[in-house]
Parts: C-alpha cells; sequence; structure tokens
C-alpha cells in the first residue's frame, strides 16, 4: 500500500512540479512587475478571493456541476440509441448523418440565446443546450464501435441464428463499449463547456454567472477562482469516466494505451 | 450428408458489375468424413463454406443436407474462422459456451462439456483466463472448442490455422485430428497449405480460381491415425504433386 502511495506520487512528480512552477512563476511575475489584479490577479489574490465567500462559490459549483452531469446524461442517453439507429442500417444512416453533421455546423453558441428565448431561462434550457454542445462526439464513435465488430462474430451470431436483437446487445454493444468511453471522454469535457455557455446567456447561478457577473465589477479574482473551478470539474468528470470504464470495460484499449503510458 | 450439385454464385460489385465466385461445383461430403479444400485466393472457398453454414445462398445449382436444400443457418453446423475473434469481456470458459448461449442452450451439461472439450485441447487450467492473456494458437484452440461445444454434425473450418507460425500449425494439425476422432463429425477444411491437407483430409478437393470451379478431387489413401512420418510416403508424395500440378495447371489456364 505505501509503496503504492510512493509510486503514485512518483509518476505524478513531474505534472505536480510543473503546475507548481508555473503557479510560482505566474506570482512572481504579478508582484515584480506590479500587475493591478483586476487585469491579471496573482494566484494569492485569487486564493484570498475565493476563500472568504466559499458557501457562495460551492453554491454556483453546484448549480453548474448539476446542469454538466444532467447534459452529460442527456448526451448519453440520446446519442446511444441514435448509434444504435444509424448503426442498424444504411438508410437510416444516410437519412440522420446529414442531419446531425447540419446541427453541429450551427455555431452552438450562437444557438444558446435564441433557445433561451424559445424554451425560457431556465435549468431546462441550460441542460439541452449543453446536451446539443456535447452529443455528438459521442454518437460519432459510438457509431464507429458498432461497425468496428469483426465481421466474424457477426457471421458467429447468424450461424447461431441469433436474431438482431440478439446480435446487437450481446455483440456489437459490449464490442462497441471502449468507443463509446473515447467519445464520452470528449462530451465530458464539452458538457463543462457548454453549461457555461448557457449561464452566459440565461442564469441566475452557476459558475458561468459568476464570471459574468464579477466581470461586471471588475472583481477579476472571483472570475479568475471560477475559472479554476471549472477547470477542475473538467478533470474530474475525465478522471470519472475513466474510472467507470476501469469497472465496466477492462478489456478496453483506451485503458491498456494508458498504462503503457504510465509505465 | 452435403450434397453440392452445380452449384454456382455471383457477386455484384459495389459499381454494378458481376464477379462469379463459384461456377458449377459438385461435391458430395459423407458424414464423418474429413474433406480439405484447396486453391489459391480468390478461388470461392470461402464463398463455398459460407454457403453450407446457410450464410450465402446459392443462386445456381442444388446444395442440400440430408436431402434438404439449405436455406439458412442450420443447427449442428459450427464455423471456425481464420482469427479467433474470441469475446474480449468474457474469459475461456464462457467464450467456448457463447454459441450455446445465444440460442439458450447454456445449461449446465453444455458448461461441462464445454470443460471438457477445453481439457482434450490442453487448456486445462485456463477456463477463468481472458482472451487476450492467451497465446494466438491457445485463442485459436478456444475458437475450435467455440465450434464443437455446439455438438456439430459438420464443423466448418476457414483457414483455421492460416494466422499461426509454422510449428503451432504442425502442432495444431494433430491435435485438430484428435478432437476429431474424439467428436466424430464431418468435416470442411479449407486451407493453403498443400501439406497441411493432405495430412488432415480423407479428400482433397482442388478449386481453380476466377470463377471457382472443383478442378480435381484427390482421395488421400493414408492409414489413420496420421503423423507428421507419413509425410515421407509415396502415397503423401503423389497426393502432393498432384494437387500442386492442378492447382498450377489452373492457374496458367486462367491467366
Amino acid at each position: 500500500m505505501l509503496t503504492n502511495t510512493a509510486a503514485r506520487v512518483r509518476r505524478n512528480l513531474p505534472v505536480l512540479l510543473s503546475t507548481l512552477s508555473v503557479l510560482v512563476g505566474w506570482e512572481v511575475i504579478c508582484r515584480a512587475f506590479g500587475i493591478r489584479p483586476f487585469l491579471l490577479p496573482a494566484p494569492s489574490a485569487i486564493w484570498m478571493a475565493v476563500v472568504p465567500i466559499w458557501p457562495n462559490i460551492a453554491m454556483h459549483t453546484a448549480t453548474t456541476l448539476r446542469t454538466v452531469l444532467l447534459g452529460l446524461l442527456a448526451s448519453i442517453v440520446v446519442s446511444l440509441p441514435l448509434a444504435m439507429l444509424i448503426a442498424s442500417s444504411r438508410t437510416i444512416s444516410a437519412a440522420i448523418y446529414p442531419l446531425l453533421v447540419l446541427t453541429q455546423s450551427v455555431p452552438k453558441v450562437a444557438l444558446a440565446p435564441i433557445l433561451l428565448v424559445a424554451l425560457g431561462a431556465n435549468e431546462f434550457s441550460r441542460v439541452i443546450i449543453t446536451f446539443l454542445v456535447a452529443f455528438f462526439p459521442l454518437v460519432v464513435s459510438s457509431v464507429a464501435g458498432l461497425l468496428a465488430t469483426p465481421p466474424e462474430l457477426i457471421e458467429l451470431g447468424r450461424s447461431c441464428r441469433a436474431g438482431r436483437i440478439k446480435e446487437l446487445l450481446r455483440i456489437r454493444l459490449p464490442y462497441a463499449l471502449p468507443f463509446v468511453f473515447g467519445g464520452l471522454r470528449v462530451a465530458a469535457a464539452l458538457c463543462v463547456v457548454g453549461a457555461v455557455v448557457a449561464e452566459f446567456v440565461g442564469a441566475d447561478t452557476g459558475l458561468g454567472y459568476l464570471i459574468q457577473t464579477s466581470m461586471a465589477f471588475f472583481r477579476t479574482p472571483v472570475a479568475f477562482g471560477a475559472v479554476v473551478i471549472l477547470a477542475i470539474m473538467g478533470i474530474a468528470l475525465f478522471q470519472l469516466v475513466e474510472v467507470t470504464e476501469r469497472l465496466l470495460v477492462p478489456w478496453s484499449s483506451n485503458l491498456e494505451n494508458n498504462s503503457n503510458e504510465e509505465n | 450428408m452435403i450434397t453440392l450439385d452445380s452449384v454456382g454464385k455471383t457477386f455484384k460489385t459495389r459499381r454494378g458489375g458481376h464477379v462469379q465466385a463459384l461456377s458449377d461445383v459438385t461435391i458430395s461430403v459423407r458424414s464423418g468424413e474429413f474433406v480439405a479444400i484447396v486453391g489459391a485466393s480468390g478461388c470461392g472457398k470461402s464463398t463455398l463454406l459460407r454457403m453450407v453454414a446457410g450464410l450465402v445462398k446459392p443462386d445456381a445449382g442444388q446444395l442440400t443436407l440430408d436431402g434438404k436444400p439449405v436455406t439458412e443457418a442450420t443447427e449442428g453446423t459450427a464455423m471456425v474462422f481464420q482469427s479467433p475473434t474470441l469475446l474480449p469481456w468474457m474469459n475461456v470458459e464462457r467464450n467456448v459456451t457463447f454459441p450455446l448461449s445465444l440460442s439458450g442452450r447454456d445449461v449446465p451439461e453444455a458448461r461441462e462439456h464445454g470443460r471438457g472439450l477445453l481439457r482434450s485441447a490442453g487448456l486445462a487450467g485456463f477456463e477463468q483466463r481472458m482472451p487476450r492473456e492467451l497465446s494466438g494458437g491457445m485463442q485459436q484452440r478456444v475458437a475450435i472448442c467455440r465450434g464443437l461445444v455446439q455438438k456439430p454434425r459438420i464443423l466448418l473450418m476457414d483457414e483455421p490455422f492460416g494466422a499461426l507460425d509454422a510449428l503451432t500449425r504442425e502442432e495444431m494439425s494433430l491435435s485438430l485430428l484428435a478432437l476429431w476422432h474424439a467428436n466424430p463429425m464431418a468435416v470442411l477444411f479449407v486451407t493453403h497449405s498443400i501439406s497441411e491437407a493432405v495430412l488432415l483430409a480423407d479428400r482433397v478437393v482442388v478449386m481453380s480460381p476466377r470463377p471457382g470451379r472443383v478442378a480435381e478431387i484427390v482421395d488421400v489413401d493414408l492409414p489413420r491415425p496420421r503423423s507428421f512420418d507419413q509425410e515421407a510416403s509415396a502415397e503423401f508424395h503423389r497426393c502432393s504433386k498432384l494437387i500442386r500440378d492442378r492447382i498450377f495447371s489452373g492457374a496458367s489456364r486462367a491467366h
């Protein structure tokens, strides 16, 4: 256990050192050149601004986190059946794929204020915007996974007279899981982006809202604090996806690659 | 039991052209017989196997199994492919019984049968391992067990040792023969290797390409059980030479 912890520390030492030196360099530059905090606050100034109002910050974080998680959930719930539909038939794929690409070529940031007017400035529309920003990569990689099943396995299923549903559930879907998780990593990161965009245009809580209101009063350190929390949220989500993958899909090549990098 | 009477198959290409994969193929396989199919690439060997499996429909001639035309995948026919294609999320034992679980026959006796097959394939003690922990040869043994667990009357093998190294191939040939003796069934075995075909089979079907036709059917008159010592025998040389001549004369005619 102890050696395990020691090994982990040693493995993470480079990133810890580089992060630390960035922070120290940032602090030094801010102090040495006397940069005013509303232009670029030093890490210490951010800390001092955030800590006294932490209950407030925690509330905003919770709001944003909820939007992010609901958006991610919506992405999964919509993307997987959609991917199965697209993978199941060439005709359906030909009908749906162009529409999907169309939704992707529309900038969602531009769509956000319109949607907020149409759907109202509430949680539901923020989740919808988050979903729109995040779901596409999940669909694309899930479709790729469903179509990547070796043809021999499909023939095996057919020679055992398994129907299409059985083929999908017992062969194609498990085979696609590593691809699904690949898409999920991207979607998780995009959900944070989507939630903040939604909060920029229509919210009265959340970290996106906090950034906007803080900047209206030049309280740059608080805004920076919110940005840091968003970054941590993104990293945590990414880790959550990876841990889930480790549990559900231990055979995934995504993970094998990672463990190779670690060695 | 399997009868192909003037069977032909033409595929449409994407550009709208036609490729004749098989033409006028007439073969009959008796129950319990080991038949090898040898031929150059593109002679329709795999198509032939898939037809017998009921995965591809012939568009000329008659293909019957016990007198009944084959129109879909039938029980009692199992297939082994060139790559093991095991399911990476299941252990060895569950991979073997996977075909049974697909058709709802995954009962305890079947699982015991699967374990017995793994033992006779030299995989005792590996039941709980995951496929990626096994060597290529061992994975292919698991794939063969996955075919045998269905207690097939016909085992279709599509270059099953094609992806293995030469030494593993020889070893696998002998274990396949042992498994065949223990589990009587007709085997249709597609291969590129002439010596493999002669060593294993009762009869060797030589095919010539474009379109795939039967060039010759060679009876291998070697006693069983077979061993590598027989490679030195006159009969082995006669069969090998005959097969080689037929393959290359067919090829030169096609060009």
